[in-house]
């Protein structure tokens, strides 16, 4: 358990996605303009994380990693590395879950498909995810693991864009030297708040 | 198009129009790869030879494409093209492919690649794709290599793993600036490149939302 909830901290804040290993910058920066909406994209990337993670897993362990396929019994299955389909089978798996996911909020939660609405297939092109799933597949989590890895990166993602888009609500205010304006000062304040994300490092639990 | 334009579709891309600086693609998986300029170097090429290629093919098949799977079909392609990259560099650099760990396979998400794809490749000739993939290949590395001068030379003292400030560990008189090794000062360097870029080429310095008034002058107030 103390494993469990130790990986759960480093995830959200030691290992933090966009603020550490910079994943998911693009829609961080384009969509970090108003909290209401940064808070919207967060959620949506948290749910997608805490599924695509674990079942991605589940199809390394299943089918692509070295000897995966000896289950099927077919001589010489426990011979064949399937790994180097890691990439293609990965961005089709997260492609699918969204869009499946998709349409079943849009049947039994349109409350939550409303609010998620255009967020959900941004995700797609999120690196986000896939860097979720490349890190999953590069550390060996096994399944509980990647749960816990996969919804805590993902609430640390969520965390760093909500509170990247309060401050500039704040900034637009600010008198910014023109030509620094916009993207230019959102990359210094992003760097900031990746120095401040800095001082969790070395945490143990 | 004309022989005029293909130098203009190759350079445009690196200063006028640079994906990362203004069109703000593709920072995601650049930043971590820049502590080296070696690294760097690796990564560029990568992503030029990944960004050149998949714009051909796309061009070349973009009138077999059913425009309700093109999403998922130039993804495939750009897949299958970053597996090869990927395959190569732990074929041949292994060493190297262990530094870049996942940020290889996060070229798929690279949205360079895939904007190209959609927004050049789709419409134009396989000629012109091919060389706007270079070119906007050569724009992402110019900033990734500028970036990664600045971390390697203040950061640890070499440039290409060349020594050329003497650091204070190895009797030389330079101590080495940590915090560029670190994550955030990525960050700082690329705004910093922004803001010299635009101070260059005022027409891409985004609108203020709201306008400061001066304030009030003394003799005003009375």
């Amino acid at each position: 358990m103390e494993h469990y909830l130790s990986l759960f901290v480093a995830s959200v804040f030691v290992e933090n996605l966009a603020l550490a290993f910079f994943l998911g910058m693009c829609t961080f920066l384009a969509v970090s303009k108003k909290v209401s909406a940064a808070f919207g994209l967060g959620i949506a990337v948290i749910v997608v994380l805490t599924i695509s993670v674990p079942v991605n897993n589940v199809i390394y362990n299943v089918l692509l990693a070295e000897g995966a396929l000896a289950w099927t019994g077919i001589s010489g299955a426990e011979n064949i590395d399937l790994s180097f389909l890691g990439l293609l089978s990965y961005i089709g798996v997260i492609a699918a879950l969204v869009q499946i996911l998709e349409m079943f909020l849009d049947k039994y939660v349109p409350a939550l498909y409303n609010a998620l609405g255009v967020f959900l297939p941004l995700i797609t092109v999120n690196c986000a995810i896939l860097g979720g799933v490349l890190f999953m597949v590069e550390r060996n989590y096994n399944f509980g693991e990647s749960v816990v890895y996969g919804l805590g990166s993902g609430v640390g993602w969520a965390l760093a864009i909500t509170a990247l888009a309060g401050i500039r609500e704040k900034l637009k205010y600010s008198d910014v030297p023109g030509s620094l304006q916009g993207l230019g000062i959102t990359f210094i304040t992003v760097g900031l708040m990746s120095l401040g994300f800095m001082s969790f490092s070395g945490i143990q639990l | 198009m004309a022989d005029a334009s293909t130098k203009s579709v190759l350079t445009a891309p690196v200063f006028k129009n640079n994906p990362i600086a203004l069109q703000v693609l593709g920072i995601c998986s650049a930043l971590a790869v820049t502590t080296s300029m070696s690294v760097s170097l690796v990564m560029t090429l990568a992503v030029i030879f990944v960004t050149a290629f998949s714009n051909l093919f796309v061009s070349l098949i973009r009138h077999h494409i059913p425009s309700s799977i093109r999403i998922i079909v130039q993804m495939t392609i750009i897949a299958s093209l970053v597996i090869v990259v990927d395959q190569v560099l732990k074929a041949f650099a292994y060493e190297m492919s262990k530094q870049l760990s996942v940020f290889v396979g996060l070229i798929i998400t690279n949205c360079i690649v895939m904007g190209r794809a959609e927004g050049f490749a789709m419409q134009n000739g396989p000629k012109m794709s091919f060389i706007d993939g270079i070119g906007n290949g050569l724009g992402y590395g110019f900033i990734l290599m500028t970036v990664g001068f600045f971390r390697e030379l203040f950061g640890s003292g070499s440039v290409f793993g060349f020594t050329v400030l003497e650091t204070v560990q190895n009797g030389g008189w330079y101590v080495p600036n940590g915090l560029l090794l670190l994550p955030p000062s990525a960050f700082f360097i690329i705004g910093l490149i922004i803001w010299v870029l635009r101070s260059f080429n005022p027409e891409q310095i985004e609108e203020n939302e709201f306008k400061m008034k001066h304030n009030t002058e003394p003799k005003e107030a009375v």
